[in-house]
């Protein structure tokens, strides 16, 4: 029955208390920067091509999160995790599991635009190449699917081999996200990803999580209030490393259960 | 508000700027004055000849062809060999060891190298190499200058490795790339401008070395490609030629210094250029 509800979009599934499958779950997560602990005994999950956001102030704690899913967190050796994350029911935190097979099933976009100093076209064959070696015309197919897929195709498509470095923020960042969704990944981090935007580059990212969402399992992270309300299905408030509420957006929003999150959300802190 | 503090420190300023442009001057001064003293004396003698002859015995008519072909074989070769050393040993401190204590370590040592008088470093090859071989080579002048090019290469190469910007590597990784794909594709391709302006600096110190070579390579009168045997170079040949009592052999060593100059200013010029493409890319 949880199967079956998980392949209906969004809205449809919206009902009951049953709402979707979990396509990552966090039991009991403790995060350290050497002795720092960041996230204290966080527990909660994404839903299955849903999008949720991690709210909360600075410090709180939710990058830290999102690079846990990722295990961004093991380039740097003074930074560990204990507990559990299942994706599909495997532990991704498990020190056996090969963490490039892991992070080309989980995308991220970053704060800043991260486009790697090579053609627009390169940006996106780059992450392909890492485990396909596809024909020219395959590749040149799925170039165009991920940047249709981003919308930025029209914007770029008489200029593919010029230098990923010559668009403007904006398209910049959608190209981020192109590269992204180039490798099918299952999951995409969003890591304050319209931070270093103007407001009609961020609505355009906006408009296309809403589009990927059918697609993908989305996390983001974000400053803007607004923006989770508009963009997200659930919402995580943080505080201070703790998970302090998490739920439907529409109730967080509208009905938040826990004091800091309503001074929080209203704008009284943070 | 205290209007005398203010002037009073407005004058100040003036001084210390005053001083500062001063200094700058002097500094200057005596470049154009080296320069203008190497031109003056050099170019009469630059002549087709200084690039088509062969070093002449005393009295006799003569280029610098054997020292100038000299010293590119030992240039290039102590470059192919140096650099690569140099840019994987500063991959290492920059990308693989960056947390790691004895990079550290090795980051102290090379600046140790890097600062050591060239001289050292042409002993220590005559003592490994030339005694055990018998005589002087361009094999150990090879070495000697290639031992010079490393520490600078190693430096640079870290420097240019540290300036990419860490969220480039995550992004790559986040894609699930391995590191070595990550340094390779992207922080080399970020930094390459950086990295060939090292290799260049590089070459342009190697190619005025003289210490180094003259308990290495030492000299030769003729012409020979033999690395095996002890081969002429410009640094060298201009020492020789300098010190002796001999117009014409002292002409072609202003002639050799003033080639060695230039293709030195060329180099830096070059490296200048390329690394300031690199400001713009990044």
């Amino acid at each position: 029955m949880m199967l079956d509800v998980a392949q209906k979009p969004a809205a449809a599934t919206a009902t009951s208390m049953v709402t979707a499958k979990t396509k990552l779950v966090v039991k009991d997560l403790r995060f350290f920067y050497g002795e720092t602990e960041a996230l204290k005994n966080v527990s909660m999950p994404l839903y299955d091509r849903q999008v949720t956001a991690i709210i909360g102030p600075s410090g709180c704690g939710k990058s830290t999160l999102l690079r846990v899913f990722n295990r961004m967190y093991d380039l740097y050796p003074e930074q560990r995790a204990e507990g559990e994350a299942l994706m599909d029911g495997q532990n991704i935190l498990d020190p056996r599991l090969d963490k490039n097979l892991l992070r080309a099933r989980i995308g991220m976009v970053f704060q800043k635009p991260t486009p790697f100093p090579m053609s627009i076209y390169d940006n996106i064959a780059f992450g392909i190449r890492l485990y396909h070696r596809p024909s020219r015309a395959e590749m040149d197919d799925r170039v165009e699917t991920a940047l249709r897929g981003a919308a930025l195709w029209s914007e770029v498509k008489h200029k593919l081999h010029a230098s990923g470095l010559s668009l403007s923020g904006g398209q910049q960042q959608r190209l981020c996200i192109a590269r992204t969704i180039a490798v099918n990944p299952d999951v995409i981090l969003l890591d304050e990803p319209c931070s270093a935007l103007d407001p009609i580059a961020t609505a355009k990212i906006e408009e296309l999580i809403d589009e990927l969402k059918n697609q993908y399992t989305i996390a983001i992270v974000t400053h803007n209030m607004q923006q989770a309300a508009r963009v997200s299905d659930y919402t995580a408030f943080m505080y201070l490393g703790e998970l302090v509420e998490f739920g439907k957006t529409n109730d967080v929003f509208t009905g938040p259960r826990d004091s800091r999150t309503e001074d929080y959300i209203t704008g009284r802190f943070g | 508000m205290n209007r005398t503090l203010y002037f009073r420190r407005r004058l100040a300023g003036r001084v210390i700027a005053a001083f500062s442009v001063a200094a700058a001057g002097v500094g200057l001064v005596f470049l154009a004055l080296v320069l203008y003293t190497l031109i003056a004396r050099g170019l009469p003698g630059m002549t087709l000849q200084t690039f088509t002859d062969m070093t002449p015995p005393p009295g006799a008519n003569g280029g610098l062809l054997n020292a100038i072909v000299g010293s590119l074989i030992l240039t290039f070769f102590a470059t192919a060999i140096g650099a690569p050393i140099g840019i994987l040993a500063g991959t290492y401190l920059a990308e693989y060891g960056r947390y790691a204590r004895v990079a550290s370590l090795i980051r102290f040592i090379n600046d140790i190298l890097l600062s050591a008088p060239s001289i050292i470093v042409g002993l220590f090859v005559y003592e490994i190499l030339v005694v055990p071989m018998g005589h002087f080579s361009g094999i150990a002048g090879i070495a000697a200058l290639g031992i010079l090019v490393v520490p600078i290469v190693v430096r640079t190469t870290e420097d240019m490795l540290s300036l990419v910007r860490n969220d480039l590597r995550e992004a790559a990784t986040a894609l699930g790339a391995p590191r070595w794909m990550v340094i390779r594709k992207v922080a080399y391709r970020a930094a390459i401008s950086g990295l060939v302006t090292g290799v260049l600096l590089a070459i342009a110190r190697i190619s005025g070395e003289t210490a180094p070579l003259l308990f290495s390579a030492l000299n030769n009168q003729f012409w020979s490609t033999n690395v095996n045997a002890p081969i002429a170079n410009l640094p060298v040949t201009i020492f020789q030629f300098a010190m002796s009592p001999y117009a014409d052999w002292q002409r072609l060593a202003w002639s050799g210094a003033l080639l060695i100059t230039f293709t030195v200013l060329l180099l830096n010029a070059v490296g200048r250029v390329v690394a300031s493409r690199q400001g713009r890319t990044r």
